[in-house]
């Protein structure tokens, strides 16, 4: 049974869809890429998984439930854990306060999980009494990431989790993409590194206008030269 | 040296009107950084606070101070009964409906007070305090135990906002809406939680500014403006702002009285007010507005 499979989404914001016929599959543990141009409706496919849009047409399975109309609560829940794109921090809150709330449902001693945490990204228990405004945008993103790592999901989505990072940074955030991988957590990533994304990924997916374009394992969609041309920047 | 002793005298009165507007401006604070709103009904929320207290020591005889629990348990209750009829409906409208719902909340508030305690005014109590004298400095014993309560309130308020999961939550909420919802927080108990608080720090103030004069139907909302104007210059919804906002608002406007005459107090600080929406509209400290 695939963790997740999302098959023939339509839906979007007030007006008109978004989506048109996204579809989407994968199995525990793997990390997929979904890449394609600016507006392409990305976001609003992790979106609309997560429960933040209403689905018009279609359906979302995660390991065989329907959860096409879930609460981002209920996501939650069940062990998917999301990152936005933009906003993806409390500022005012200490990176600590930041990891706390990412664990907000649990009822328990949390130490265990912020040193989970703090295992897979060692400056953030050096910053941990920071707040995290004051942050830079890598660091940032770490504080996102580790909230997110905080109910020990199964599904861990990513949304272009190396926008805005310095070539290094961006190499450590596959890095450690890699090693939350590597703990059994399937990622679910949207990129515009494509080809980067596409080297680690298991399987990609190019959408296009809300739709899926092409989809293949990561080292077949970097070998395919349509997607090439038209995707990655030749 | 008259001067000075006139402005030490001042500076008194004013640390001691800005706890009072700090307890009330905590409050909008809060309510805007989670609600998105401006809170009309805020002053007349005070008035509650400070009748129910009233009330309950006339009815049960207890020493004067009793009036502080009692009041913060009243106008919680009544803050959040007022959500749950009025508020939770209309919240998924615009700003601007809400906005203009708490100014007729706020005249019901006042309505009902007058309804139920009459036109009249009352004091907590009847027995006048010997001043004491500092040199030429005279300080009214109410006016130490008064700050000294506004500090305990707020020291309670900041470890429950630094300690607690439910206050760690409410920031969280108030600096960002969405992740707060993509992250599990239920935003339902943290709203319900924002108006108890809301209430419960309305009634402080409600009840020390009783304390420090009478109680009267409209005592309230005459001090909503200057609230305001300690929210706005701390920087609206945030909290910890709302402590210097109200003490730079409370101390300009006692000091005020040494220029200008005393009932121009509310226009020192509708003037701050306005000249800091136009100078710098987040406030100090880098509100939301
Ligand atoms: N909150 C929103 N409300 C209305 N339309 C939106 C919103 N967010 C994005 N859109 C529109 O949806 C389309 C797809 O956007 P998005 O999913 O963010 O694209 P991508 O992530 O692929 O760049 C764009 O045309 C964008 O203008
Ligand atoms: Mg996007």
């Amino acid at each position: 049974m695939s963790l997740l499979a999302a098959t023939d989404l339509h839906g979007g914001y007030e007006g008109a869809d978004i989506l048109k016929g996204a579809s989407l599959r994968m199995e525990g543990g793997e990390i997929v890429v979904i890449v394609g141009p600016n507006g392409a409706g990305k976001s609003t496919l992790m979106k609309a998984i997560f429960g933040l849009l209403r689905i018009r047409q279609g359906q979302i399975l995660y390991k065989g439930e329907d959860i096409t109309h879930a609460k981002p609560e209920q996501m939650v829940r069940r062990g998917v854990a999301y990152v936005p794109q933009e906003r993806n921090v409390f500022p005012s809150l200490t990176v600590q306060e930041n990891l706390e709330m990412g664990a907000f449902l649990l009822d328990e001693d949390l130490r265990p999980r912020l040193e989970m945490v703090y295992a897979l990204f060692p400056k953030l228990r050096d910053r941990h009494r920071q707040p995290a405004g004051l942050m830079s945008g890598g660091e940032r993103q770490m504080v996102a990431m580790g909230r997110a790592l905080m109910m020990e999901p199964q599904l861990l989505m990513l949304d272009e989790p190396t926008a805005g990072l310095s070539p290094r940074l961006i190499d450590d955030t596959f890095d450690r993409i890699q090693e939350i991988q590597a703990l059994g957590i399937g990622v679910l990533m949207v990129e515009q590194n494509a080809k980067q994304a596409l080297s680690i990924a298991h399987r990609g997916y190019v959408l296009a206008t809300g739709a899926n374009r092409y989809e293949d394992t990561g080292p077949n969609l970097l070998a395919n030269r349509e997607v090439a041309e038209l995707f990655l920047g030749g | 040296m008259e001067l000075l002793v006139d402005l030490l005298q001042l500076s008194i009165y004013g640390i001691v009107l800005g706890s009072i507007l700090t307890l009330g401006a905590i409050g909008v604070s809060m309510i805007f950084g989670i609600l998105r709103f401006a809170h009309f009904a805020h002053g007349d929320l005070m008035t509650v606070g400070a009748y129910v207290g009233f009330s309950f020591l006339a009815l049960t005889g207890l020493p004067v101070w009793w009036a502080l629990p009692a009041g913060m348990v009243g106008a919680a209750a009544t803050a959040l009964l007022v959500d749950r009829i009025v508020y939770q409906r209309i919240r998924r409208t615009q700003p601007v409906i809400l906005l203009i719902s708490s100014f007729g909340m706020a005249l019901i508030l006042r309505s009902v007070v007058q309804l139920i305690w009459g036109p009249q005014v009352y004091s907590y109590s009847s027995d006048i305090q010997r001043p004491w004298r500092i040199g030429d400095i005279t300080i009214i014993p109410n006016h130490v135990w008064i700050l000294l309560a506004a500090v305990l309130i707020v020291a309670a308020l900041h470890l429950f906002l630094t300690r607690t999961r439910m206050g760690k939550a409410m920031r969280a909420m108030s600096d960002n809406m969405d992740l707060a919802l993509v992250t599990g927080i239920p935003a339902e108990r943290v709203i319900m939680l924002t108006w108890l608080l809301g209430g419960a720090l309305a009634a402080g103030a409600g009840v020390l500014l009783g304390m420090d004069s009478r109680l009267t139907p409209t005592m309230g909302w005459n001090i909503l403006l200057p609230v305001f104007a300690a929210a706005i210059l701390g920087g609206i919804g945030r909290p910890y702002g709302a402590i210097a906002g109200g003490m730079i608002i409370g101390l300009a406007m006692e000091i005020s009285t040494l220029f200008i005459e005393p009932s121009y107090k509310p226009a020192v600080a509708f003037v701050i007010m306005v000249a800091v929406l136009i100078v710098r509209p987040q406030g100090i400290f880098k509100g939301t507005l």
